[in-house]
């Protein structure tokens, strides 16, 4: 912040933080306000909408530490099921600078999404929800002439919804064609809106696809073909192509203007899942440590502080029996075991104690 | 000495087993409940911190009516106490334990929580997290057995400095916070001669800062706001971190040296199993029995048993685990020291004083 009332503020609270130690002003202040915190940012849900029957968009007025976003960009929400910290990654589906300070994420339900589905399901008004800052690139360039081509599929046309909202609302919707996926007519996550834009702005030509739907195409070609790709927008190679959708969607995308020797116009949106597959009965792994990128092999028994020692490293320990913390360190990627309870943490970015895991399939430690 | 338990290895085995079931079945049902119970008592204990000083200030507006003022700033002062105690004992000791990391509530972790005390909070976690519980009651290796400076068992070889021990644990109770401070740089091993100037620098500069936050915050700056009762301010402060110095006293020191607990030799420990880790826990940890309300301001170290036994298991399901750990342990017929209050606290103190002389009594079992 560097406004004037900004930096008075942090004047202010710079001194009243003396007060407050160990604490800071910031988490007293939250007793009257979640919003208003510095330590932290919280957003509040302030109305839930259903787009579809499995998609649903929320609405949240993040705290005052919040940062305007690009419109493209994602934020990681932080989600409490069973009191436990899920974070999870969405794209923000509203245009930036709405008049009520309010964005937009739109959630779809995934079967067997324990997270999306607590989202769509049991977030209620008045909920508050960790937030993170807008992050990522995948954003239209401000100055250049504009003219993209959208290459979106269910959920994944959230980015983009942003973009389509902004320029729409500043009026100066570029020349845009939009090639959308969907399963069925009544799946399509913001289908009224989309179908009053192109009915208000001849430039923007929309082309939605059924994947599931029974019709006169063959169901080979209801998913990305080139053919399909031509008839749509024939002058694809001449547009800057932004897509964001599943994997394999994006798969074929990323093919085909490689295959074209294009891929300066590719710009992809990815969600990686944030957890690793559950090991069969894998008797160990490779263990990497990321910080100073050794590679070992261990087995499934070796706890992973020996593992790390027998590495030549030293990471901070305790009681080398579990109760002291001392060693705990984060997972990277893959799946530890529990030597005394059995149970696997496959979740990315997970606390660890290195004395009581061991090694189930491969994995990753910030060590 | 031998371990003083009747039991065959098998049959600790099977104890310990017994004891991973009722650990493994409490943590697997952590959930939205007791996340609710401690961000409602955190939001309690600000509120109570924040009201107690607003109160003291209060007080001020009856001066010179000294009749008036002195039953609110008493009661002022007794709220910051209470939130300190809470800030301290049910919250801080217990994040600090690491038992709320699972909820991976960035703003709730054991390894950035700071607290309200003089002690820094890194060295708190390594003196007792590290050293305490894992070798808890073991005469040499645990220092928290007479925190270096009382003889609270025979097995401790007398020394004349013991005789003072009826004022030293006066003083102690009154600064406690302040004994805890010091605690993690061991002075006597320093002035052995066992530890070097060079290692303890570090630490003693992080005890500074930490000291000058916390000081300048009680003693200074709160008592500048109230201008010319300056004095008085302070002294509310003072009396609060008191009370909470005493109190802390009180139910720490019912812990682990109450008649009947038991102290450890570093042989018998020697290749300890994971079962005999806990049946010297047990046998080295001593419960205070009382209401809920009593628990969570000892920050249910009045379930010092279970505490110990699971260190890392949110507090709040301690209470419920008591009743199945005593049964356990009718069944394997292992002591388990429970009983008021009056008498934990009752027998700590006798045993200081009687230790305080050169008596070799080995404490009847
Ligand atoms: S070393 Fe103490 S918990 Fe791992």
């Amino acid at each position: 912040m560097d406004t004037a009332p900004g930096w008075v503020w942090s004047r202010v609270t710079g001194l009243t933080d003396m007060f407050a130690t160990p604490l800071r002003t910031s988490h007293y202040l939250e007793l009257m306000n979640p919003l208003w915190t510095t330590h932290k940012l919280q957003a509040r849900v302030v109305s839930v909408w259903d787009e579809t029957a499995s998609a649903r968009t929320l609405t949240l007025r993040p705290g005052r530490k919040w940062r305007r976003h690009r419109a493209g960009q994602h934020v990681r929400v932080g989600v409490p099921i069973g009191g436990m910290h899920h974070t999870r990654t969405y794209s923000i589906s509203s245009a930036p600078g709405r008049d009520d300070e309010c964005i937009t994420i739109t959630v779809k339900a995934a079967p067997g999404g324990r997270v999306s589905q607590h989202l769509v399901r049991n977030v209620v008004p008045g909920d508050y929800l960790p937030l993170g800052l807008p992050q990522g690139d995948f954003v239209l360039p401000d100055a250049v002439p504009l003219r993209p081509l959208f290459i979106t599929a269910g959920s994944g046309i959230t980015p983009v919804m942003s973009m389509l909202r902004d320029h729409a609302a500043r009026g100066d919707l570029p020349s845009i064609v939009h090639l959308h996926y969907a399963p069925h007519p009544y799946d399509v996550i913001f289908a009224k809106e989309l179908a009053k834009l192109r009915d208000d702005h001849r430039r923007y030509r929309l082309r939605l696809v059924y994947t599931r739907e029974r019709g006169e195409r063959s169901p080979a070609e209801r998913h990305f073909t080139a053919a399909q790709l031509q008839e749509v927008c024939p002058d694809w190679r001449d547009r800057d192509v932004y897509a964001c959708g599943p994997q394999g969607l994006l798969a074929a995308v990323e093919a085909h203007w490689q295959g074209a020797d294009l891929s300066r116009r590719l710009h992809l949106e990815r969600f990686h899942a944030p957890w690793a597959d559950l090991p069969g009965d894998v008797p160990g792994g490779r263990v990497r440590f990321a910080r100073s990128g050794l590679e070992v092999e261990s087995d499934g028994r070796t706890n992973l502080l020996r593992v790390a020692e027998d590495a030549g490293l030293n990471p901070p320990h305790g009681c080398r029996m579990g109760i002291c913390h001392s060693c705990d360190a984060r997972l990277v990627s893959g799946c530890v075991r529990d030597l005394r309870s059995g149970a696997v943490v496959n979740e990315h970015g997970a606390t660890v104690q290195l004395c009581i895991n061991a090694a189930a399939g491969n994995l990753e430690l910030e060590l | 000495m031998s371990f003083p338990v009747h039991l065959s290895d098998a049959a600790i085995e099977d104890f310990g087993r017994e004891l991973d079931a009722i650990r493994d079945e409490v943590m697997d049902s952590r959930g939205d409940r007791d996340r609710r119970y401690l961000l409602r008592l955190i939001r309690i204990q600000r509120g109570l911190a924040l009201g107690g000083r607003l109160v003291i200030f209060g007080s001020l507006a009856f001066l010179p009516e000294w009749l008036w003022f002195l039953p609110v700033v008493a009661l002022g002062t007794l709220l910051l106490a209470v939130a300190k105690i809470l800030e301290n004992m049910e919250i801080g000791h217990n994040v600090m334990h690491a038992q709320w990391d699972w909820m991976r509530d960035p703003d709730i972790q054991s390894g950035t929580w700071e607290w309200d005390s003089v002690c820094p909070s890194d060295q708190w976690k390594h003196s007792h997290n590290v050293v305490h519980h894992t070798w808890t009651n073991v005469l040499g290796k645990d220092r928290d057995v007479g925190y270096g400076m009382l003889r609270v068992t025979a097995q401790q070889r007398w020394h004349p400095f013991y005789l003072l021990q009826p004022v030293s644990t006066v003083v102690m109770a009154l600064l406690f916070e302040w004994f805890i401070a010091l605690h993690d740089l061991e002075i006597n091993r320093l002035l052995a001669g066992k530890r070097t100037l060079a290692e303890t620098y570090p630490m003693l500069r992080r005890i500074g800062q930490k000291v000058a936050h916390q000081t300048l915050k009680d003693y200074v700056l709160w008592p500048l706001l109230a201008g010319p009762f300056f004095l008085h301010v302070l002294a509310a402060n003072a009396v609060a971190n008191v009370v909470r110095n005493v109190w802390a006293y009180v139910i720490i020191f019912c812990g682990h040296f109450p008649e009947g607990v038991h102290y450890f030799s570093e042989e018998e420990v020697a290749d300890e199993t994971r079962a005999r880790w806990y049946v010297r826990q047990l046998l080295g940890s001593c419960n205070i029995d009382g209401g809920r309300l009593f628990h969570v301001f000892s920050g249910n170290l009045s379930h010092q048993i279970e505490h110990h036994l699971f260190p890392d298991m949110p507090s709040n399901r301690y209470p419920e685990v008591a009743p199945r750990v005593r049964a356990l342990c009718a069944r394997y017929e292992i002591p388990y020291n429970t009983n008021s209050l009056r008498r934990q606290f009752g027998t700590t103190t006798w045993k200081l004083y009687r230790f305080a002389l050169p008596v070799s009594v080995v404490a009847p079992a």
